[in-house]
């Protein structure tokens, strides 16, 4: 992903002390680091997650069974992840799920880069039990649209929803139960987005439910 | 119909926020039928502090203390979970002086936790004596973090790289004494709990939660190995060097609050021996692995998971190449045991779903974050 923001640094941090927030990008050839034994071997571009392909039986199952909607499989630090088209996450989970054992959904939760046109990547993290390995499913969806609710595949996807809905107000379609779960309920804003402030509050109700000017 | 003052209706009950069982601030609604549970609602968020926002707004190393206020009965455990996440994406590794000290503290914390958890879940039974003598050994285990860094709760001993302090003379000492100690300590405990009859009355057979349906719930921690599950995180996927240490994953078959209450008194053995292992061989050496003074990950994502004594506890961090992390998910396990209460309950009795919460050893700190 990553594919934005700040094109600041250079590659991972450099041993020599020093150097402030963010340098505009200085020569990118640090000998003196441990040298990453996954990530492809010469100098990355910083602007991108450097991320090789995902070789393996499962993720050539994958790319067969959904063709042009998975649209890469990668791995990076030895961590799998698939991306897809926003249709097709939920199946892929479904079809993880019942075809490759990967029978424990441990997060559901999201990203916002407020300057790309699909504004929000979605991540669903799965284990598997039997084979002991973890996948992370990835979509990039546009503000607005409805990805469909996991619930009918895992039931944990439930609250994780809930959590990415009032944190970031992706609705899922078809959730049974589409509330706020840690914010109140009539709340206005999603926090996690980028776009709001650390210090913004829904002034509205603080004063009405508070009492009070201000929460700060 | 005719109308007597013996007819019934359902009837709806808050339990909470101010709950002394509940353990925090956690809001149950309760839809009830005479003494039995049709169903439940959780409300959650009191405690919402926006741990996540917070994180895109400091450097990664202005977040290490942030961390400690999640779970803050075992503090260490975020710590050290959140230390992993961002070496992952620094791709560097601690020196194994640090691991090792690490794997020790994290233990220790571990019994920490697990002794308030028998502590606080046997007061809601209704046994008042284990109470004192649980925080009576938690005192030793909390001396031994304040010798090391200052703090016995919100402890902050990590850091990215490596460790925040050096040990202090005596640590090894102070170690191997409190392991000595305690195992008797345990044998005390369920001398008094293990075959009481009110304890197994109250406990065996209530709460039941299966393997599958841990699966399906995402349910980790105790909670799935009392439903016969052999999974844990030090085993299936080892950090810190756990892989050196010989220890058994305590398991049980019923998936029932009793289960789940042998689980945890085992566990507590095994961190003592997980930390005899490991104070006989704490290597010399450097305390801080190849960080800069400024951590800067180079762009990319890592989601990293240890077994916190709550579960799963698991940090997705996303790093757009900056000195401030792009994205912080914790992935708490307290929150997401939480969901199954309600399976967990229904068709229970109101007494049962006190022993229920107390089973499921959330932390409302980590639940809201």
């Amino acid at each position: 992903m990553a594919d934005e923001q700040k094109p600041g640094g250079s590659e991972a941090p450099s041993p020599p002390v020093g150097e402030g927030a963010q340098p505009p990008a200085k020569p990118a050839a640090d000998a003196a680091k441990p040298v990453p034994p996954k990530p492809a071997a010469p100098p990355k571009p910083p602007a991108t997650m450097a991320a090789t392909p995902w070789d393996s039986d499962l993720a050539h199952a994958v790319k067969e069974r959904f063709g042009d909607q998975v649209l890469a499989t990668s791995t990076y630090l030895g961590q799998d992840f698939v991306l897809t088209r926003p249709e097709a996450a939920v199946p892929v989970l479904e079809y993880l799920k019942l075809e490759a054992d990967f029978d424990y959904l441990v997060d559901i939760t999201a990203v916002d880069w407020p300057k790309r046109a699909e504004r929000f990547d979605l991540v669903y993290i799965v284990y598997s039990f039997p084979h002991n390995s973890r996948v992370r499913i990835k979509t990039q969806i546009a503000d607005g649209f409805e990805p469909a609710t996991a619930t009918g595949v895992h039931l944990t996807a439930n609250w994780l929803e809930r959590e990415v809905f009032d944190m970031f107000g992706i609705r899922f379609a078809g959730h049974p139960d589409l509330r706020r779960i840690l914010m109140p309920e009539d709340w206005q804003g999603y926090p996690l987005r980028k776009d709001y402030g650390i210090l913004q509050q829904d002034v509205r109700w603080v004063v009405e439910n508070l009492g009070i000017e201000s929460g700060q | 119909m005719p109308d007597t003052f013996l007819d019934s209706t359902e009837l709806v009950l808050n339990m909470g926020p101010q709950h002394p069982s509940t353990h925090g601030v956690l809001r149950v609604i309760l839809k009830l039928d005479g003494e039995k549970i049709l169903g439940t609602d959780c409300v959650i968020g009191y405690l919402h502090r926006g741990v996540e926002k917070i994180a895109e707004n400091r450097t990664y190393a202005q977040f290490n203390p942030y961390v400690d206020r999640m779970d803050y009965v075992a503090a260490i455990s975020n710590g050290l979970g959140y230390c992993l996440a961002v070496e992952k994406l620094l791709n560097v590794e601690a020196p194994p002086r640090a691991q090792a000290v690490r794997v020790i503290l994290t233990e220790l914390n571990r019994i920490a936790s697990h002794l308030l958890w028998l502590g606080t879940h046997a007061l809601d039974i209704g046994a008042i004596t284990p109470v004192f003598y649980c925080f009576r050994e938690r005192e030793e285990a909390l001396k031994i973090f304040e010798q090391y860094c200052g703090a016995r709760l919100t402890t902050h001993a990590f850091r990215i790289g490596g460790l925040q302090y050096e040990t202090y003379d005596g640590f090894e000492r102070d170690v191997k004494e409190f392991c000595a100690m305690f195992p008797p300590k345990v044998d005390e405990y369920e001398e008094l709990l293990t075959n009481n009859r009110i304890w197994t009355g109250r406990l065996k057979g209530v709460g039941i939660l299966n393997g599958d349906d841990c699966k399906e719930y995402g349910v980790t921690g105790p909670v799935l190995r009392a439903a016969g599950v052999k999974w844990d995180l030090r085993k299936a996927q080892p950090y810190s060097g756990y892989e050196k240490y010989d220890f058994e994953i305590p398991t049980r078959e019923n998936g029932d609050t009793y289960d789940r209450y042998i689980v945890r008194m085992q566990e507590m053995r095994q961190s003592v021996r997980i930390m005899e292992q490991a104070v006989e061989a704490i290597p010399a050496g450097p305390i801080l692995g190849k960080v800069g003074k400024v951590i800067k990950p180079p762009v990319g994502e890592a989601y990293v998971s240890i077994e916190a004594p709550k579960g799963e506890l698991g940090y997705y961090v996303v790093s757009d190449g900056s000195t401030q992390p792009y994205r912080v998910r914790v992935r708490p396990p307290s929150y997401i045991n939480l969901q199954a209460l309600d399976k967990m309950v229904r068709g229970a009795l109101i007494a049962d779903i006190v022993a229920v919460i107390g089973t499921l050893d959330i932390v409302l700190g980590e639940v809201d974050r």
